[in-house]
């Protein structure tokens, strides 16, 4: 996930004009919204109340309802632990408290250098080879703590990557 | 000529590495002069067997599983392109591994075997069979054959597709919906995404054909964010129906429409209940509706909606192709056809066993599942998601059939099947039950939002042999409040679980949270 910071009014405006006439139109636009900026900022609620005739409350409402919908900007990845009970048979509680002390940070947290959100999830449907954790759109299956460790350092070595 | 190689591109397959093994395959199989053509294909449901490479032979496809990309180079050394069965993967054909011979495959007579977004393959495996004997057949007539299959529900609630279909089709409206519920948000099951996934044409051709049987136009797959690639995978399928005109305003030239949409969820396990799931296509919150009236009579944008599982849609061309009896001539009782069980969870031999109502966990759990991964005694396990019980041994010997399961107070749900081995602490999994419906419930009606909150306080008194006997007490007590003045599933059967872990595994709730295990 590289998202840019751009959230300029037009650019909010244009995601929101592309969409207003579906039916229905209130979350096909906030994905879109956040797909393209990382998270929902808090200049989009005016924007998009206005163009479905709705009151601010009611498009925050729906935002707050959602767990997928972020108000404020994530890190650079986004890791999602699953909580469900066929990762829980295999491990899954250990790896969520393993990855809470690895990244320093609890659910919903981001880490301090901003690399790294972690979010629980319930079920990635890879219930077969769990415990499974899902990285931006990537799914793995079958994470030991040692995996996850190796993956953690992949994920907070690429910047250097890029830069080369 | 070069050898046709598969390498699965389903999610689990993926979380696995067979993108990197696909790659090394084609890279070390042109170094070496032996050109492979690769296919992606769908996955055969073998989870425990994934990555599952297949190899074209003179004498069918030849599997090894489960390939890890360092095993790439040892494999073509053993003879992998040649189908050859001297590495220690090698599965031998693949059509006779135990595990898929021994299925009942209808609905998932294609996955695995064909490239998902093929139309070509979808056709000539008989795709759109169903689809096309739908548009030579009154609507009244094919509900009559949905009914005679009598196929049922497969989200969980088991409601007989045909007569929700009959009332959609009588009941008068300028505009009707199809909507697919592909919320499928219950821990255990992934026979869904395994349909989206890997033979998305057949959703698309129920979708087509239970719109042409009530006239409905419009179709929508709410599908839950936590699947980017069925999302993916689904979008690229419908452009390509609508291309070969499986989909659009002139189904294959019979001046019949149907238009359809993949819309996101947004990671509300709520959403997969079918009123609150019709609230957020609305744009809205995913709050429960009170019913009546139904759905089939006033669902989405208050107009008469069918509102069907996956498998219930996928299911349909099989019934319209070959005839209802030919579905209905499978299970026992009232349960008719197949049932997509998913093993998952702490199991050997984990994925997708389509078969018959009628057979009974400890074969599933045994024969197919080979007993735990960790080797440990099996302790409990939890059939059709985390709203049902957990069953202890001597419920491992009952029929899976509708009927069977609800006189115990169990449920056959989805279909998904999580195993436990004896490490597992049942305290802390009831615990579990209603901490997850504290996070989840939509908040609507007062016995599942406070309900679960005070849930998760007394278990957790409980544990702490805080007035421990007072507190089970209340913990019933509490149980029944919610079964009895919940408004849905959600808090109405979030006590199960729980329920069937105080009944029949009594010792874990004698224990201090951190208590050692005997």
């Amino acid at each position: 996930m590289n998202h840019s910071q751009e959230w300029a009014p037009q650019a909010i405006q244009a995601e929101v004009d592309a969409l207003k006439h579906k039916p229905g139109a209130l979350l096909p636009i906030l994905h879109a919204l956040q797909d393209r900026i990382g998270f929902i900022p808090e200049a989009a609620v005016p924007i998009i109340a206005d163009a479905l005739h709705q009151t601010r409350a009611e498009v925050h409402g729906v935002i707050s309802f959602y767990h997928h919908f972020r108000t404020t900007p994530p890190g650079r990845h986004v890791v999602q632990i699953c909580r469900a009970e066929a990762c829980q048979s295999v491990g899954a509680r250990q790896l969520e408290a393993h990855a809470k002390a690895r990244l320093g940070v609890d659910y919903h947290q981001t880490t301090a250098d901003r690399e790294i959100t972690l979010e629980a999830v319930y079920c990635l449907g890879n219930c077969a080879c769990g415990p499974s954790i899902r990285v931006d759109d990537s799914v793995r299956g079958r994470v030991t703590p040692e995996a996850f460790d190796e993956l953690i350092d992949e994920l907070q070595t690429r910047p250097l990557e890029v830069m080369g | 000529m070069s050898v046709r190689v598969y390498v699965p591109r389903d999610t689990t397959a993926l979380s696995l590495g067979a993108d990197t093994i696909a790659s090394r395959l084609e890279r070390e199989a042109t170094a070496r002069g032996q050109p492979i053509t690769l296919v992606r294909n769908g996955s055969r449901g073998l989870s425990w067997l994934e990555p599952l490479v297949e190899v074209d032979t003179p004498i069918g496809r030849f599997a090894y599983g489960p390939v890890a990309p360092g095993d790439v180079t040892a494999l073509l050394d053993s003879g992998l392109l040649e189908g050859s069965v001297s590495h220690p993967l090698a599965q031998g054909p693949t059509e006779e591994i135990d595990y898929l011979a021994r299925q009942q495959r209808l609905t998932f007579a294609r996955i695995g075997i064909t490239d998902p977004l093929s139309i070509e393959d979808y056709r000539a495996h008989n795709g759109f069979c169903g689809l096309e004997a739908a548009l030579q057949r009154e609507p009244q007539d094919i509900v009559e054959e949905v009914k005679a299959s009598g196929l049922r529900g497969r989200g969980g609630a088991a409601f007989p597709t045909g007569i929700k279909w009959q009332t959609v089709l009588d009941t008068p409206a300028d505009q009707k919906y199809i909507v697919c519920n592909a919320d499928e948000g219950d821990s255990g099951t992934f026979a869904d995404r395994l349909v989206m996934e890997c033979d998305p044409y057949m959703l698309i051709e129920g979708m087509a054909i239970a719109g042409l049987a009530v006239g409905a136009t419009q179709g929508y797959i709410y599908l839950r964010s936590e699947y980017p690639l069925a999302k993916e995978i689904l979008d690229e399928a419908i452009r390509r129906a609508e291309q070969a005109g499986y989909l659009g305003d002139d189904l294959r030239d019979s001046g019949r429409a149907f238009h359809l949409e993949v819309r996101l969820g947004a990671g509300a396990y709520i959403c997969g209940e079918e009123t609150s799931l019709l609230e957020s296509l609305e744009g809205k919150r995913g709050l429960v509706r009170f019913k009546p009236p139904l759905p089939a009579i006033e669902g989405l944008f208050g107009r008469p909606t069918v509102v069907n599982n996956v498998l219930s849609l996928a299911a349909v061309p099989f019934i319209l192709a070959e005839g209802a009896e030919a579905y209905a001539s499978h299970g026992m009782g009232r349960s008719r056809g197949t049932l997509a069980l998913q093993l998952a969870g702490n199991v050997r031999r984990g994925g997708l066993v389509e078969l018959a109502f009628g057979t009974t966990l400890r074969t599933l759990m045994e024969a197919f599942g080979g007993g735990t991964a960790s080797g440990r005694t099996l302790r409990a396990v939890q059939v059709g998601g985390p709203l049902c019980a957990y069953l202890p041994e001597s419920q491992w010997d009952m029929p899976l059939d509708y009927e069977t399961f609800a006189e115990v107070g169990a449920g056959v749900g989805h279909g998904g099947v999580v195993m436990f081995d004896d490490s597992v602490d049942m305290a802390e999994q009831a615990r579990f039950s209603m901490e997850f419906c504290k996070v989840e419930s939509c908040g609507k009606c007062t016995p599942c939002r406070i309900g679960s909150t005070r849930g998760v306080e007394v278990i957790d008194r409980i544990r702490a042999n805080d007035n421990r006997e007072a507190n089970l007490a209340l913990l019933s007590d509490l149980c029944e409040t919610m079964v009895d003045g919940s408004l849905c599933a959600m808090g109405g059967m979030t006590p199960f679980p729980v329920q069937s872990a105080l009944k029949h595994f009594s010792e874990d709730f004698q224990r201090t949270a951190n208590g050692d295990r005997s």
